[in-house]
């Protein structure tokens, strides 16, 4: 029996009713249930007296809290959040009156549903009950205590101030003592970094508590993808955090796709594959060399960014941007991968497999770079799985979860994906996993390219078919920082009604938090730096 | 341990390319363009604070380009610096969020004159996909006087050096 099946009996025993579809309302349940994991994801439906109940026995039923948001259809408020355990995802809903909108709170079970009820609060105004942080967090001051933005009667212009002030009454915890002092950092920093505020306290060198303050980049994403066009909406998802352009387009994509019931031809799924792992790489390679640089080795760090350089330039060759930028369409992919291309990556593959060779056991040996990676940035398997870490920071401390292995969807549907997991949970734990994923990536693009050649020279994007009004899709795919959430509802005539994509960074910034505890102050850029968290991801 | 690392450096040899400051027909069909008429160039060297007011990270990737050995653009006395209190030009990037309009206008407050500011990018140049909203002021220009536009999505590291090249006496 399955879980859900199991599950669904114990919530009935406390009196606690889903009504149970599937989230591909175009195409009967049958033949739902017949789809890859990621495309029939369950909707369960439950009364909103009953949100916190619902999270009291999932997590005692050891589900992963994913994700969470709302959207408004007519006079309602939805609140969903999704769940995750072995593979499977469950999307679970309340219905909340909109003439006073409030429910309980996960977050007082899930610590990863902090930050996303807040931003929740923020922007639709629906108060979570008993929640353990009432502060805001989207929301500064570019609009008003009572003002909720993804609200209807919003208008997206808003009506802002000429200059909005600064957020100057957020209240950070304060401490108290001999030697405890305050550093505020940003929202500008002295690198060339996204903007977001840290404040820390400290006595001497050590790190007695860090908050994070975010928000400084909330671009309106969510408000303004409404209305759009689906292929609008995938240049959005794009930019939605542009070091994941592939990735977040994918996930929009395939939200889309799934609410339409189109299906992408086999060709267009492997090369979005290959371009989500050459992403990947790209990422990788880049974040290494800055961890090296943060600890001031500065030869790894010029060594890794140049590998980086030449694998941009490959895809600039050869696809026609350095970063992938919008080569992922609605229904496939807009650039096809030829046999010299295929061909051109492989020998790149090789290539950067014998600069590696020679780098790594070079950088292995130094001794001061172990002196500062080794032990440094502990986050520890229990306060990973606490804040639903995910991506190679999750794995580095011991969550063993990859969604092209454990939810496969095409094309890792067709190939074995082994997944890096580590428990050390340190800064060189998080090294060592994003090497070893560069690795494993080089073999999964080798795979894609074999299964490429099989295939006869055919469509890379499938024909579009409108919507039905209300129809919905959860894309959930894994970017090179964990996996990525990404929900799409159509409203009338082939437009977009609601667009939420859930950044990994949302969960492992909280995780962020823990783990520079007790650590020094100056460590703190390359702790940052092994997390490496989107910040417009996360603001939007 | 230190063998292989002087190996590697040594049989990675100098990979640095040469580039030239551009001309004035070049610029345009980079993509650049000066709003303002730049009376008196740098020379030397040049100071640059990078600001991202409401980026999505892309400019950023391609500026950390700038400093990888391809470029290496601080051999052309063009550096990167903490503060804008040390800086000759501001590099913004992103449309320029609400939230971060306050702190753009006192970085732009706290660089010394003469100063130049450059939008970086199709966002910052004019609004990109994000445009002006309830949370977006959209480009720079809408924020602080701007003296150079640099269009793309991002624009590559040869473009922004190309751009930065322009500012400064040959």
């Amino acid at each position: 029996m399955s879980w859900q099946k199991a599950f669904l009996q114990q919530l009935e025993e406390v009196e606690i009713f889903c009504r149970c579809g599937f989230s591909r309302i175009t195409t009967d349940d049958e033949n739902a249930a017949k789809a890859a994991p990621t495309q029939r994801i369950e909707l369960w439906q439950i009364d909103d007296k009953h949100w916190q109940r619902f999270a009291e026995l999932a997590a005692e039923n050891k589900l992963r809290w994913a994700a969470g948001w709302a959207e408004q259809i007519d006079g309602q408020f939805y609140v969903n959040a999704c769940f995750e355990k072995s593979g499977n995802y469950i999307l679970l809903r309340a219905t909340v009156n909109a003439s006073k909108p409030e429910l309980s709170s996960q977050a007082t079970v899930y610590a990863a549903a902090n930050r996303s009820e807040r931003h929740t609060h923020d922007m639709f105004g629906i108060e979570f009950l008993n929640h353990p942080d009432p502060r805001c967090w989207m929301r500064h001051k570019a609009w008003g205590k009572r003002d909720y933005p993804l609200r209807h009667d919003f208008p997206v212009q808003g009506s802002p101030a000429e200059i909005t002030p600064p957020d100057t009454d957020y209240h950070f915890i304060q401490s108290h003592g001999v030697g405890v002092y305050e550093i505020p950092v940003g929202p500008v920093h002295a690198g060339i970094i996204e903007p977001g505020h840290f404040r820390f306290q400290a006595v001497g060198e050590l790190i007695l508590n860090l908050e994070e303050r975010l928000g400084y980049v909330h671009k309106g994403t969510e408000k303004i993808a409404e209305g759009r066009t689906p292929e609008g909406l995938a240049k959005l998802a794009g930019r939605v955090s542009g070091d994941t352009c592939v990735s977040h387009a994918w996930a929009a994509c395939m939200a889309m796709e799934q609410a339409a019931g189109v299906e992408i031809p086999p060709r267009a799924a492997l090369i979005r594959g290959i371009f989500a792992e050459r992403e990947r790489i790209a990422n990788h390679l880049g974040d290494i060399g800055a961890i090296c640089n943060d600890v001031a080795f500065t030869f790894a760090f010029m060594q890794m960014m140049r590998l980086k350089e030449l694998w941009c330039r490959t895809n600039y060759e050869l696809f026609g941007h350095r970063l992938l930028m919008d080569k992922i369409i609605l229904g496939g992919v807009a650039v096809d991968v030829s046999d010299a291309a295929a061909k051109f990556m492989l020998t790149d593959i090789e290539q950067l497999r014998a600069e590696l060779a020679d780098l790594i056991p070079a950088i292995d040996l130094n001794s001061s770079l172990e002196d500062r990676l080794y032990t440094a940035g502990y986050l520890s398997p229990e306060t990973a799985a606490h804040f639903g870490t995910l991506g190679f920071v999750g794995r580095a401390s011991g969550q063993d979860f990859d969604v092209r292995r454990d939810a496969p969807y095409a094309p890792y549907d067709s190939v074995t994906v082994k997944v890096a997991a580590e428990n050390q949970g340190d800064i060189a734990s998080r090294f060592w996993v994003r090497y070893k994923e560069i690795n494993a990536s080089m073999k999964l693009i080798e795979q894609f390219i074999e299964q490429l050649e099989k295939l006869p020279e055919g469509d890379l994007v499938a024909n579009w078919q409108t919507p039905k009004v209300e129809s919905y899709g959860l894309g959930i795919v894994d970017g090179w920082r964990g996996e990525i959430i990404s929900y799409v509802r159509f409203g009338e005539n082939n437009t977009i009604a609601r667009f939420y994509p859930r950044d990994p960074s949302q969960l492992n910034w909280e995780a962020l938090e823990k783990a520079v505890l007790n650590n020094i102050v100056p460590d703190f850029p390359v702790c940052n730096k092994s997390f490496n968290c989107s910040y417009s991801g996360c603001d939007l | 341990m230190m063998f292989k690392l002087f190996k590697k450096v040594l049989t990675t040899g100098i990979v640095t390319e040469n580039f030239k400051a551009p001309h004035d027909e070049e610029l345009e069909a980079l993509g650049i363009e000066i709003k303002r008429r730049i009376d008196k160039k740098f020379t030397g060297s040049l100071a640059i604070r990078a600001v991202d007011a409401g980026s999505c990270n892309g400019c950023e990737l391609e500026i950390h380009a700038l400093n990888n050995p391809f470029y290496d653009i601080e051999r052309f006395g063009i550096h990167f610096v903490a503060s804008p209190r040390h800086a000759d030009v501001l590099l913004v990037t992103g449309v320029v969020s609400r939230h971060m309009q306050t702190a753009l206008l006192r970085t732009y407050d706290a660089t010394p004159n003469p100063k130049w500011v450059i939008a970086m990018g199709d966002c910052a140049s004019c609004g990109g996909e994000f445009g002006v909203s309830y949370a977006s002021c959209g480009a720079v220009s809408n924020v602080i006087p701007v003296d150079m536009t640099i269009t793309g999505c991002p624009p590559s590291p040869l473009v922004l050096l190309k751009a930065l090249l322009a500012l400064m006496e040959k």
